[in-house]
């Protein structure tokens, strides 16, 4: 195991989000924020509790998976896509390193910025909303698959993009409106019930339930449901990253 | 003889559109030579390069780097092999310090700030140091990937094109710098299309065209086998033009008629070089001083690549 390349790649990575603060972090929790002072504020006061829950609050779980979604996404496939951009992968390429460390690297680095502006958005929520974390563990391990699945997501869009435009395609056409359709502003089970169907096959809801679940106990979908998806998520991601680099595809002619 | 640290093998590499950039090519590099590879752009120089590196899939064969199959043991291979790619390819933003630090690390060796430092000592990169790559000249940019490849220790390292778009200053400087690797034990493959640096350089010169390895020769038993010779014949006095006696000799007078050339091949059973002091003097031809010149690597180089094609 060449540990010292994983570290080379994690600092690397880790390097280039704090070189950009403001882009790389204050602005995304700031964005974020918005969500639950417009949202939570403003609109929830006019809502009533949603299963005991004041909306302020029962729509942070939501955004902080929206956040570490769209995060992890794109900086797991910038992270990637940039070298082979400028053609500096070749160092990448020719170094003693397996694939499993290069993907750790990476995919570690992109994880660990998304769960610390995850974290910094559930800090800023605390000041204005209530909140409660029932399962603090269950939260934790939401929070840890949820990035990491991600990352490897936007790992394999950073290898398969063949331009800039696909590398925002993804995040801005998929990621978005599944957040956005997944419950994250609201519980399915107040949609009519083909939507309610309808919503079941996408796969952020999963996320967005199980992740709710840990704050307040409350789910669209049973817990163990939510596990066993992101479980699938994350292997089929490995499967993918695995396939990518058994064959070299877009990496190696 | 001792085993050959780099060992190419029948390799061929056939790219998706059917391009065939290498065609069964065969090498051997012995420990501690500098081996220049020498052909023109698209050769397969490049290509070469880049299987034997990891960059690169090979269609057919094998590398072998001091006895380490380069795909099966890719980690023993690789991590002897230091690259100084063509294009300078560099993180615009990270500094020289942290991007030559990173390559290091990269090769799975521990921070050594001592050694970073000599190597950027070396290539008076020490007062940039902390400058971001994109602040830098194309010459520094340069100057940084050999920085790069040298981070690790490398027993083998390649040079690919590593004085195009450099000036003459800091070629010399490089030149200076590949010789004192080499007195270090490192073994050099570059490539170049710059003949002079080919003949300044390296112990022995592959010659590789359209995908194949035409030869690979000692620099100077190539020359001396390949080379053809010129005498050069001063006159004492100058002439208007070659004398009809003299025409079929292949004659050429240069320096305003004051010195015939005659150009003969060094290997030859007969160079002619009898035939024509005979017939310089039937022709009543009185000279003051005889030269030979043996031709340089561009000629030869130049007539290879002609006949290849």
């Amino acid at each position: 195991m060449n540990l010292e390349a994983i570290r080379a790649i994690y600092k690397f990575e880790m390097n280039r989000t704090f070189r950009t603060p403001l882009q790389s972090i204050i602005a995304p929790v700031i964005s974020t924020s918005l969500y639950f002072v417009v949202f939570g504020a403003a609109i929830g006061s006019r809502i009533t509790e949603i299963e005991g829950v004041s909306y302020g609050a029962f729509i942070v779980p939501g955004l902080i998976m929206m956040m570490i979604l769209t995060q992890s996404v794109s900086n797991g496939s910038f992270g990637i896509y940039f070298p082979k951009f400028t053609g500096t992968i070749y160092e990448l390429l020719s170094a003693p390193v397996s694939y499993f460390e290069v993907v750790l690297g990476y995919v570690g680095a992109a994880a660990t910025k998304s769960m610390i502006l995850g974290i910094l958005v559930l800090l800023t929520a605390g000041f204005f909303v209530p909140l409660r974390i029932e399962h603090p563990v269950f939260m934790a391990l939401f929070l840890v698959l949820t990035a990491l699945t991600f990352s490897l997501v936007g790992f394999i869009i950073g290898i398969l993009a063949k331009g800039m435009e696909q590398l925002q395609t993804v995040p801005l056409l998929v990621i978005m409106p599944l957040t956005f359709l997944g419950g994250t502003f609201y519980s399915i089970n107040v949609l009519p019930e083909i939507w309610q169907t309808i919503s079941l096959a996408n796969p952020v809801l999963y996320l967005v339930s199980g992740f709710r679940w840990s704050f307040y106990g409350i789910s669209d979908v049973d817990v163990s449901v939510s596990l066993v998806m992101i479980g699938i998520f994350l292997a089929a991601c490995i499967g993918v990253v695995g396939w990518i680099f058994r064959t070299g595809y877009r990496l190696k002619s | 003889m001792p085993q050959p640290i780099l060992s190419i093998a029948g390799l061929s590499k056939t790219y998706d559109d059917g391009f065939e950039a290498l065609k069964s090519v065969d090498l051997d590099v012995e420990r501690g030579e500098i081996l220049a590879l020498l052909g023109p752009n698209g050769a397969g120089k490049t290509t070469l390069i880049s299987i034997v590196c990891g960059i690169t899939n090979a269609t057919g064969g094998t590398v072998t780097v001091d006895g380490h199959d380069n795909v099966r043991e890719y980690r023993a291979a690789r991590s002897q092999i230091g690259l100084v790619p063509q294009e300078l390819t560099t993180d615009a933003f990270e500094t020289v310090w942290a991007t030559v630090s990173h390559s290091r690390g990269l090769f799975g060796l521990k921070p050594n700030p001592a050694h970073i430092e000599k190597v950027l000592r070396d290539l008076s990169l020490w007062d940039k140091k902390d400058n971001r790559l994109r602040e830098l000249s194309g010459g520094m940019k340069r100057r940084v990937l050999i920085a790069k490849a040298l981070s690790h220790e490398p027993r083998i390292l390649f040079l690919d094109e590593p004085t195009a778009g450099v000036d003459v200053e800091l070629r010399k400087e490089m030149w200076a710098l590949v010789r004192e690797l080499r007195q270090s034990g490192v073994t050099i493959i570059l490539t170049t299309h710059y003949i002079a640096e080919a003949e300044e350089m390296a112990d022995r010169i592959g010659v590789i065209n359209h995908g194949q390895l035409l030869f690979v020769e000692d620099k100077g038993e190539l020359m001396r086998k390949l080379g053809s010779k010129q005498l050069i014949v001063q006159l004492q006095e100058p002439l208007e033009a070659v004398p009809d006696a003299l025409a079929k000799q292949g004659l050429e007078l240069s320096e305003g008629g004051g010195t015939l050339v005659y150009t003969y091949d060094a290997h030859a059973e007969r160079t002619g070089i009898a035939a024509l002091l005979a017939a310089l003097s039937e022709a009543g031809l009185r000279y003051k001083d005889l030269q030979t010149r043996q031709s340089s690597l561009e000629d030869i180089f130049v007539n290879l690549v002609r006949e290849d094609k």
